[in-house]
């Protein structure tokens, strides 16, 4: 199973550079992670969102939502893991490394592959 | 659907999962300092029974991994120290020799030590030892290295519980009475002894792929349970070109899993798959893994192993966007040369699927048929399988019907007997109409 996190930007600490001994680190938690197959792919995302909406026919483009944290940037990554339970084990592992801090851990599906309530009923 | 859990539930999950995450490396560390699996993996259970125990009234700690480990090293800790006082009374009237009693210092550099991944190599090493049967390598792999329950290992196989267990303490016993050093082999012994880690886990990966028996095409939890020990034992021993060559198989071979199977759990054959359902983040890993075999093996001036060579006959058919694609007569060469570096007559069988497709069904019916007599082919449905197959696309349908009948009543697999009997059905239509 594959599962999307992402950290929440934290409104009330101000963004600090990262220090030389927690970046190295995590350089080699995500080299390890990917060796042992449960990283699939991580990085680093613009807070900011463009909004595009399309309803019958017509697009609407427009800024946001927003975050308050505007200088924070998103960390996410994609992992592999047996359950949901082994995805919030490994994003302990994380914050244990980073320190502080909010995410959201969330199922994603492989093509081909259906969220349950499409292919159950109830 | 709305699950209500309790928090019994919640916490059994939680333990189970640091237990699958967490246990080679905690019961690796304990055997280094116990000197012994058995008691190590008891050590590391006990750990498990108290979180069972406490973490529903106390709450999950917030790293279960060190609680684990802390428990479990202060019972290893009052296990050595027992065992040193009664070798102490023992010696009494002997000679006053004295071994100190271990700290839970000196527990805790044991555990902590970087050299934790050498002590999961030297597990890995005794779990498939060649003084344990080829059934107890396996169950010992999946449970001390899976981190897999007993129960699920019996599922698994199709076997019941007791005997699952019966095998582990057999094996464990084995282990003990054969002073089965805990240490990587050197020398010579390494590759023999590396080779025999690898066919364990590739026998649980292609357990999983291709289960022999049951209702279940395929056991995706036991591919994924052998690609982490294989991953895993790649970056253990990172110079091994076989390793990266069974990852590699092991990855490629994977990525087909989804396309494997239709929405009725009935095998879909390779050339029949939707190609665009193949994983290919699998398949990238796969052929990086696959390139790293082969570096590697050209770097020591050696060629590829039978596992790379397999990754290769893998990647070929990953390669190919359309079945047209797929380069048959570099297969052919590929089994070419796994069947000179490991002939048998499995090999030879696909050799002749291959050199079917690259060369026409006649010339793969020929290899085919020299193997029809072979003793070791007697019971392996794939022969009159195959056969069938190629005498279908020579138009030799009644023969084809007889052979794929035949392949049918020889597999214990229930969907793919299925898809056998359908296929015999389809040649005997062809053969009347």
């Amino acid at each position: 199973m594959k599962f999307f996190m992402k950290t929440t930007p934290d409104v009330s600490a101000p963004p600090r550079p990262p220090s030389a001994e927690l970046m190295a680190e995590m350089a080699t938690f995500i080299e390890d992670s990917f060796r042992n197959g449960t990283l699939v792919a991580t990085g680093a995302m613009d807070p900011r969102t463009k909004r595009i909406s399309h309803h019958a026919g017509q697009f609407t483009v427009t800024d946001g939502p927003f975050s308050e944290a505007k200088e924070a940037v998103v960390g996410w990554a994609i992992v592999n893991a047996a359950s949901v339970d082994e995805a919030i084990e490994l994003s302990k592992k994380f914050w244990r490394i980073v320190g502080d801090g909010t995410g959201t851990v969330q199922r994603v599906y492989d093509p081909g592959e259906m969220p349950p309530q499409f292919t159950e009923p109830g | 659907m709305v699950v209500q859990q309790s928090r019994g539930d919640a916490v059994d999950r939680v333990v189970d999962t640091v237990w699958r995450m967490e246990s080679p490396r905690l019961i690796a560390a304990l055997t280094r300092v116990t000197r012994d699996v058995g008691l190590a993996e008891d050590l590391a259970q006990d750990a498990l029974v108290a979180a069972l125990q406490q973490w529903p009234a106390s709450g999950i700690p917030d790293n279960p991994a060190a609680w684990l480990t802390a428990v479990a090293k202060r019972r290893a800790v009052d296990h050595v120290r027992r065992a040193v006082l009664a070798e102490r009374k023992h010696d009494e009237l002997g000679h006053e020799q004295e071994a100190a009693a271990p700290t839970e210092a000196d527990i805790d550099a044991a555990i902590d030590a970087s050299s934790i991944e050498d002590d999961l190599l030297r597990l890995i090493f005794i779990c498939c030892h060649p003084v344990l049967s080829v059934d107890a390598r396996v169950t010992l792999t999946l449970r001390l290295l899976g981190g897999l329950r007993v129960d699920e290992i019996a599922r698994a196989f199709l076997t019941s519980e007791p005997t699952i267990q019966q095998r582990i303490v057999r094996a464990k016993r084995t282990l003990a009475e054969a002073h089965v050093p805990f240490e990587v082999p050197t020398g010579a012994d390494f590759h023999d002894r590396l080779e025999a880690v690898l066919q364990v886990v590739y026998l649980i990966f292609n357990e999983g792929y291709a289960a022999t028996a049951g209702e279940g095409w395929v056991r995706p939890a036991l591919c994924e349970d052998a690609l982490r020990m294989g991953r895993v034992l790649a970056t253990l021993v990172p110079s091994e070109p076989e390793v990266h060559g069974l990852v590699g198989l092991m990855e490629i071979q994977a990525s087909r899993i989804r396309a494997r199977t239709d929405p009725a759990g009935r095998p879909i054959p390779l050339l029949e798959q939707q190609r665009g359902r193949w994983d290919r983040l699998l398949i990238g890993r796969g052929l990086a893994a696959l390139e790293r075999a082969e570096a590697l093996a050209e770097a020591t001036g050696g060629s590829s192993g039978p596992y790379a060579l397999q990754a290769a006959i893998a990647a070929c058919h990953a390669r190919a966007r359309t079945p047209d694609e797929t380069d048959w007569p570099r297969i052919v060469a590929l089994y070419d040369a796994l069947a000179q570096l490991r002939p048998s007559p499995v090999v030879e069988l696909n050799r002749a699927v291959a050199v079917g497709m690259a060369y026409g069904p006649a010339a793969g019916l020929e290899i085919v048929d020299a193997l029809r007599d072979d003793p070791t082919l007697a019971g392996y449905h794939l022969l009159p399988a195959v056969r069938g197959d190629l005498l279908a696309k020579l138009d030799r349908n009644e023969e084809a019907a007889e052979q794929l009948a035949r392949a049918a009543s020889m597999t214990r697999n229930v969907p793919e007997r299925t898809l056998l009997l359908e296929r015999a059905a389809e040649a005997t239509r062809r053969s009347v109409g």
